[in-house]
């Protein structure tokens, strides 16, 4: 068996062509992926004007921020082009040159800063938009909704702290400072204690019963209004979410497209390789002469499996390996990786096996194996719920009779925890592989005619 | 190695219809016919390659070579891996030794390191049998081995062939070749149409095309065959 090994890698060292494409191939799904989950979407354009005086700052619950801050915060996330005055940001809206404007009047700071005082203004920014890009444009209309709701929660926080103290000091007492100086607030429970303290010294009367009236008030108050106090950071963020995964968590993104690289390359080799790697043994004439006593069907099979295994083992890491330029994969979990790679191998290479032992010549199967991996990988990546459940059912069967899906499953919970448990995925990688072993066999009866 | 009432079917079309013959140790069995005689189909049943719908097969000890028709090799190895991976298969234990002692009788050492592809149609051939060769056989099969080669190579095969018959190896080869078959065989066995025509040695052979076709007699042997074969009513 080794030998034959032997031989088919010193046939794949003699194909070129197929060499090349066998690791090209997979190097150009590896950089693909990395560039699509490191960069993200381009940035829109936008114009930013910021006529706020760069001293001043805000100021809330005595925190300053830097107003540098804010510029900084919006600029992360859209691309800014600095503009020096309201009609330049406005031709460069027009010409297209950006998307959009935005512009942060001089009494932003101010207003925002009278927020928490007991004569608030209202800040206000201002948005100049381009919709001659009806997708771009939503797209900004997004940003800068996000960027605003950000903007107004952490001051309402803010404002929301600061509400709060007034109410502390109404029903505690204590110094409110005024223009530099204080003045001393006595608060409700102080008051009830005094009012309590007088009482007795009145004379029965309708005087009297008032008095107690204040003072039952004040009691009252100054016991019931610290409620007041949370209702007020509520305000701040009345609905809090809290996010459930009902159904299998989905793995990060970054995990998932690596999965599918992984999964897609080895693949690739793993049917491409064995089913061409049979197909040749027919085309060349070789079958007869070596199943006439040199080996038996079953050992062939399973020499074009393990090539199948061997090779996408190591195109695979190799990818994996180039992946790491662009995003970290935990090195700690290969052990996973390793066994994700060699069942999803097996059963690949054993599919792959089946459908090399289905036609005639190298060409027609490696079409035939492109023609059926590419569409069953396509399907495998569509996810529920974005098509109509009848058809997801037959995709579902279709996705599961081929080994794509699972070992896309095998690979997802390999390279990072939390994705669900490799097991099942291994089990029904091995099912597969086992009957599509199966398949091949009865397949290559046909084989020995000469 | 014996066969008796060999039936081969191919849908409607019966390649082969009741074919008997028997070869004795160190015998050459020429079997000669027109193409879709069966040649090949009766081979490769005797190879083990495919079964016989009727009839049986009788090999005695050792192993069956067999030298097929379309050249069984990896065409894009070299000369020497192709020969080196059929020797390491057979299990010799000196599978270098093997492969010099094959690129020897095949004249291609000075070639070995060559890619089979970018060889010659007849070079190619010459590694086919080479391989058949490797399995040194007590009943060695070559179907039309010498298509595609020289005369000199021919001459080389056919005394290795020779060799080892004298050995106690028991050779059947087809050819559409007459003059061949009557050079290196010892008996001919004529098939046409999946039958038996004939079954005996070379001057019975002629003694049977003299009676058939008399006319042709005096012609050369290959012209008086053909008449024979056409007054069998192939
Ligand atoms: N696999 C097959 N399927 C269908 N018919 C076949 C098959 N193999 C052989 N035949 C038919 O059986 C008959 C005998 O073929 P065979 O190859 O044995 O002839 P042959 O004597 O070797 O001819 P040639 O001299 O051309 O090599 C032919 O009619 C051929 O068409
Ligand atoms: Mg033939």
């Amino acid at each position: 068996m080794r030998w034959l090994l032997l031989k088919d890698l010193q046939i794949l060292r003699r194909s070129p062509l197929q060499a090349v494409l066998l690791v090209a191939y997979p190097v150009l799904i590896a950089v693909l992926v990395g560039l699509a989950v490191s960069r993200g979407p381009e940035k829109p354009r936008v114009a930013l004007l910021n006529e706020v005086p760069t001293n001043a700052r805000v100021s809330l619950s005595g925190k300053k921020l830097p107003s540098a801050n804010v510029q900084r915060r919006i600029c992360a996330k859209v691309e800014c082009v600095h503009v020096g005055s309201r009609d330049e940001a406005m031709a460069k809206v027009e010409s297209g040159d950006v998307l959009a404007a935005l512009i942060l009047p001089e009494d932003l700071v101010n207003k925002i800063n009278s927020l928490s005082t007991l004569s608030p203004g209202t800040p206000k920014v201002e948005v100049l938009v381009n919709e001659s890009d009806p997708l771009k444009a939503s797209m900004v209309d997004d940003k800068i909704e996000a960027l605003l709701a950000q903007a107004n929660l952490t001051l309402a926080k803010r404002i929301a702290v600061e509400g709060g103290r007034y109410l502390n000091l109404v029903i505690r007492g204590g110094n409110l400072p005024v223009l530099g100086g204080g003045v001393h607030i006595l608060g409700l429970q102080a008051s009830a204690h005094i009012l309590e303290a007088i009482e007795p010294a009145l004379p029965n009367g309708p005087l009297k019963v008032a008095l107690s009236q204040v003072t039952e008030f004040a009691k009252q108050a100054g016991e019931n209004l610290d409620i007041a106090g949370p209702l007020i950071n509520r305000l701040a963020q009345p609905i809090t979410v809290e996010k459930v995964a009902v159904g299998g968590s989905s793995p990060p993104l970054e995990t998932f497209a690596i999965a599918v690289a992984a999964t897609l390359t080895l693949a690739f080799v793993a049917v491409l390789l064995v089913a061409g790697s049979l197909a040749l043994e027919r085309e060349e004439n070789a079958f007869p002469r070596l199943t006439r006593g040199l080996v038996s069907s079953e050992a062939l099979l399973g020499e074009k499996v393990l090539l199948g295994i061997v090779v996408g083992l190591v195109v695979t890491i190799l990818m994996l390996a180039g992946l790491t330029i662009f995003v970290p994969l935990e090195w700690s979990r290969v052990g996973l990786w390793l066994a994700a790679i060699v069942v999803g191998g097996a059963s690949l290479a054993a599919a792959g096996s089946a459908l090399g032992a289905a036609a005639r010549e190298v060409r027609a199967v490696s079409l035939l194996a492109f023609m059926v991996t590419l569409p069953v990988a396509f399907l495998s990546l569509v996810p529920a719920g974005t098509v109509g459940r009848g058809l997801y059912d037959v995709i579902k069967v279709i996705t599961a009779l081929f080994p794509f899906k699972p070992a896309l499953e095998a690979m997802t919970s390999a390279l990072e925890a939390g994705n669900g448990g490799i097991g099942a995925p291994l089990l029904h990688l091995a099912i597969l592989a086992v009957a599509y072993a199966l398949i091949a066999r009865l397949a290559l009866r046909r084989f020995t005619r000469v | 190695m014996q066969a008796r009432g060999l039936v081969k079917r191919f849908g409607d079309r019966e390649a082969l219809r009741g074919v008997s013959f028997e070869a004795q140790a160190g015998e050459l069995v020429a079997v000669i016919g027109p193409n879709g005689a069966g040649k090949t189909t009766l081979l490769s049943i005797l190879a083990g390659i495919q079964g016989a719908d009727g009839g049986e097969v009788e090999t005695g000890d050792g192993a069956v070579g067999w030298v097929p028709q379309q050249a069984a090799l990896y065409r894009r190895l070299t000369v020497e891996e192709n020969l080196m991976l059929f020797a390491r298969l057979e299990k010799h234990e000196d599978p270098g030794r093997s492969v010099a002692e094959m690129l020897e009788l095949t004249g291609l050492g000075d070639r070995r390191g060559e890619i089979v592809a970018r060889l010659s149609g007849g070079n190619q051939q010459r590694i086919n049998i080479a391989i058949g060769l490797l399995s040194r056989p007590g009943v060695l099969l070559l179907d039309e081995p010498s298509v595609g080669l020289d005369p000199r190579q021919r001459a080389r095969l056919w005394d290795f062939v020779a060799g080892l018959a004298g050995r106690g190896t028991t050779v059947i080869f087809s050819t559409h070749d007459i003059q061949e078959a009557e050079r290196y065989g010892n008996r001919m066995l004529v098939l046409a149409d999946g039958e038996a025509l004939f079954d005996g040695s070379a001057d019975e052979l002629r003694e049977a095309v003299r009676t058939e076709a008399p006319e042709a007699a005096d012609r050369d042997f290959e012209t008086a065959f053909v008449a024979y074969l056409h007054h069998r009513g192939h």
